[in-house]
């Protein structure tokens, strides 16, 4: 197997909030992250394939072709958005950078053509925090 | 000024935004402002560099103590703006738009009563990795 990773990014703005609990609770348990009026993050997207180069052409999958599916079924929905209120596949969810990248993979999965796999979601949210997800 | 030193101090904060003139019509701010106008905000990791210029003192070799420096920005800047909403939580935004510009002349504005006169003081400000600003020009 080989894996072909590309890197796109979104800025957004989100805050950690559990609508179940208190005012106190919430800054008790997610600190300044759960500011009423939101923050935000230039977030760093790596997705990584995988699969066995096409015959043909050489590649796992066109890199150009796997920014494109990115762009359209994720970055479009998540830049200069506020993913708490702006975005449809976290609606009901609590917007954790664990449950955006789980999100995120479920958005991919459609797009991407039967011979490659998805292996990798990896989401920057910080020079400090990332997060990554396998599908497992 | 020969013996002039230029010391740099990075910080960090992470903010909401969004770019909108009240004045104007939503339309208008959409076509300026593009996604920047969205009225839900978005947000960035913002990235400070200060920069202090002077003469080492001959005592210390300070041009500055970076601790008391990084104390300073901490205090006067990422306290007041880290995981904010520059438009909506902090009074130097009430009526200012934040673009990076606007944001730079403000952290500018607060650091510099703080230094003694005889330090020059420059900002940078990265919104994203390839949007920088930098005050005074």
């Amino acid at each position: 197997m080989v894996y072909l990773t590309r890197i796109e990014h979104f800025n957004a703005a989100h805050r950690l909030f559990n609508p179940d609990w208190t005012t106190e609770k919430n800054e008790e348990v997610f600190g300044k992250c759960a500011n009423t009026n939101w923050h935000g993050h230039n977030f760093e997207l790596y997705v990584t394939v995988k699969g066995l180069p096409d015959p043909e052409t050489g590649f796992i999958f066109d890199a150009k072709k796997l920014s494109l599916v990115i762009k359209e079924r994720v970055v479009e929905k998540l830049d200069h958005r506020n993913l708490n209120l702006d975005v449809d596949f976290m609606h009901g969810k609590l917007c954790s950078i664990e449950n955006l990248v789980m999100g995120i993979w479920q958005e991919l999965l459609p797009g991407l053509p039967e011979r490659v796999q998805l292996h990798c979601v990896k989401l920057v949210e910080t020079p400090k925090i990332y997060i990554e997800y396998y599908g497992e | 000024m020969a013996n002039k030193v230029a010391v740099y101090r990075k910080e960090h904060f992470n903010a909401a935004h969004r770019l909108a003139n009240p004045t104007w019509s939503v339309e208008e701010n959409e076509r300026v402002f593009g996604k920047c106008a969205l009225p839900n905000y978005h947000g960035h990791n913002y990235e400070l560099i200060v920069k202090v210029i002077g003469e080492p003192d001959p005592e210390t070799g300070y041009v500055i103590d970076m601790k008391l420096l990084s104390d300073l920005i901490q205090r006067e800047i990422v306290a007041r703006f880290d995981h904010r909403n520059l438009n909506l939580d902090t009074v130097e935004f009430r009526s200012l738009n934040p673009t990076a510009e606007n944001i730079a002349v403000v952290i500018f504005n607060l650091l510099r009563p703080h230094l003694e006169n005889k330090l020059d003081l420059q900002v940078r400000l990265y919104e994203t990795p390839r949007n920088f600003v930098e005050y005074p020009a």
